[in-house]
């Protein structure tokens, strides 16, 4: 609730996660792994993000009506991509991924 | 606030507005009304990451190709001077909780240039495009004649997309430029920093919205064929 003073080892190893996650990230997107590339892209990004919100912004000491807040808006993007990418797969004007 | 007789001792204590019952429920209200707005923003962002998902997809053969002109050199550092600018912002952020005054004019500025340091790449960046002819309109080359009008589409998004980053960019550097001034000014204390905190959570969305922006747009199109 009240935001305490974090110290900054704490804050430098968060740095140091998100340099080393970039590194990796370039580095793989090198590799061809066919639809595996996105995947992993994408999840490395998710995770800086997290990292991001949970420790820079403060959320692991937010009130519980902040953290129901920042959810829902990450959800409700979710539901947006959802529903964009139903309509257009399900009426087949996109091409779907090979593994289909 | 604005009063400038005020002392810092006399500031800190008149910070607490008198509808709030104590300095933590002011804080609260402050955070929770900034995701608010910071809620908007992935709204704002997140119609454009569903258009590029769209025609990422639907032209799949002509993503390829145009990945093939991202800068991945100038992307990854900049991605590195983001992460750089964000962890100096959360030291920023530390040393206003701390009330350590030149600590966080220092920080701030170093967050600042570090901003300024990404708006430059971007412009080198967008200088090559602009060389190469690719930048969607009538003076738009492409090496692939298949794709001339695909292509286009997929540098427009390219273009909307980091431009509106950028445009973030600018208005935080003009918030980080307000919040040195005020810093400099003596406005904020260990008792009251809400403007520094506030702003960077800005600093740091921006910072996420990039964080999604270069694998999306630089890394994911390199092996694609």
């Amino acid at each position: 609730m009240t935001h305490q003073v974090v110290p900054v080892r704490t804050y430098v190893a968060v740095f140091a996660a998100l340099i080393a996650l970039t590194i990796a990230t370039v580095l793989i997107s090198g590799i061809d792994l066919g639809e595996y590339n996105f995947i992993i892209a994408l999840t490395i990004a998710v995770t800086k993000g997290s990292l991001v919100v949970w420790f820079f912004m403060h959320v692991n000491q937010s009130s519980s009506l902040t953290r129901l807040f920042v959810g829902a808006g990450f959800f409700w993007m979710l539901i947006l991509l959802m529903f964009v990418l139903s309509d257009y797969l399900s009426r087949g004007w996109l091409p779907g991924p090979r593994w289909w | 606030m604005a009063d400038t007789d005020l002392s810092v001792a006399s500031h800190a204590s008149t910070a607490l507005k008198h509808h709030f019952d104590d300095s933590e429920q002011q804080l609260e209200s402050s955070t929770l009304g900034m995701w608010v707005f910071l809620l908007t923003e992935i709204m704002f962002f997140g119609g454009m990451f569903g258009a590029y998902t769209v025609y990422r997809n639907l032209y799949p053969a002509a993503f390829a190709s145009t990945s093939h002109y991202m800068n991945v050199t100038l992307g990854a550092t900049n991605t590195a001077v983001l992460i750089f600018s964000s962890l100096t912002m959360a030291l920023a952020v530390r040393s206003a909780q701390l009330g350590q005054k030149r600590a966080l004019l220092s920080f701030l500025t170093f967050t600042l240039i570090l901003g300024l340091v990404f708006l430059s790449i971007k412009y080198v960046e967008y200088h090559e495009k602009w060389v190469d002819h690719h930048i969607p309109g009538p003076g738009f080359h492409y090496a692939e004649p298949q794709y001339f009008h695909q292509a286009q589409i997929l540098f427009f998004l390219y273009f909307a997309m980091t431009g509106l980053h950028a445009l973030h960019m600018i208005v935080r550097a003009g918030l980080l430029i307000t919040l040195i001034a005020m810093a400099a000014r003596n406005r904020f204390s260990a008792g009251w920093y809400t403007p520094v905190e506030m702003i960077g959570l800005y600093w740091h969305f921006v910072d996420i919205v990039w964080i999604f922006l270069f694998p999306l747009l630089y890394l994911i199109g390199r092996t694609m064929r």
